[in-house]
């Protein structure tokens, strides 16, 4: 049976239906989720995807942290499944405090929409699993706030707990030793700017982004065997 | 009780704002020389109905650390006065 990935809309969500394609043509089953949704209904991983969900009104995620759906997913998280926070996802998951750390405004103050190349440096997450360290993948990045920071206390955790999944190889944004991406101490919650949907066919221009999602629904379906 | 409240939010000490610092090498293009430290920052201005003061501050205090302020990277400090809108 397909995993079924469920992929939270909240007003001013524009991704999803990107991701739901991508995880389609990769064999798993793509749902949409409504954010006032006070379940996950039976889906196996989770999906917060890019936008500007509440028109990122005080700051990107503040708001989206209070939407219904984030208790279901908090549960979720809590019990080991897979939730990955896709660029205005990730900031929603930092918000929520299932990450830590925050993003703010790029170093250099603009907006940058490109792709970019990046590392994988920690496998056995929810979206590197079976993804060698080291691999470097060209996916694209866009965002004005993806310059990922924190207290030095919390950057030595995540160094420590090999919990930093993706650096960026040249830094675009400004982002606390090069994170593009981390992921939870359970490894099954990670948040990335990057957008792996962008980069899932050929006629996209690239091909990295399918064995990160490719990942996701291994570590889906590992769930419900 | 009813007091006026202003919060005022900005990036904390140490916390790059590339918005002051862009703002801050504009100033003397138009003349404007000897300017320094520019920090860009919110500010919310509403009522609260307390029974007193220090409930007032508590509550706008903890508003502040659980929604108008991230506390990762962000400051904020509250004004309070008794009376009507400010």
């Amino acid at each position: 049976m397909a995993a079924v990935v469920g992929v939270v809309v909240f007003p001013g969500s524009n991704c999803e239906l990107d991701v739901v394609e991508a995880i389609r043509s990769l064999g798993g089953e793509g749902r949409l989720l409504w954010h006032g949704d006070t379940s996950l209904g039976g889906a196996d991983a989770v999906v917060l995807p890019g936008g500007f969900a509440h028109g990122d009104y005080l700051r990107p995620g503040a708001i989206a942290r209070f939407s219904p759906v984030m208790q279901a997913v908090h549960e979720h998280a809590a019990a080991g499944g897979p939730v990955v926070g896709i660029c205005n996802g990730f900031q929603v998951l930092c918000e929520a405090g299932l990450l830590p750390g925050a993003l703010q405004k790029n170093a250099g103050l603009k907006f940058l929409c490109r792709p970019v190349s990046l590392r994988v440096e920690a496998g056995g997450t929810a979206l590197t699993t079976g993804v060698g360290t080291g691999t470097e993948l060209t996916i694209p990045i866009n965002h004005f706030e993806g310059n990922f920071t924190c207290e030095p206390e919390t950057l030595a955790e995540l160094r420590a707990d090999d919990r930093i999944v993706l650096r960026y190889v040249d830094n675009p944004n400004g982002s606390v030793d090069d994170i593009a991406g981390i992921c939870s101490t359970g490894r099954n919650v990670v948040g990335l700017m990057p957008h792996p949907e962008r980069a899932s066919h050929p006629l996209l221009g690239s091909t990295d982004g399918v064995p990160l999602l490719r990942s996701l629904l291994v570590t889906a379906a590992a769930l419900t065997a | 009780m009813q007091f006026s409240v202003l919060v005022e939010t900005r990036l904390r000490e140490g916390i790059a704002d590339p918005e002051g610092a862009t703002i801050e090498r504009s100033l003397p293009a138009l003349g404007f020389d000897g300017v320094s430290g520019v920090r860009v920052g919110k500010c919310f201005r509403f009522t609260i109905e307390s029974g007193d003061e220090a409930g007032a501050r508590a509550e706008v205090d903890d508003m502040c650390k659980r929604f108008l302020a991230n506390p990762v990277i962000e400051d904020a400090t509250v004004t309070l006065e008794t009376g009507g809108a400010a």
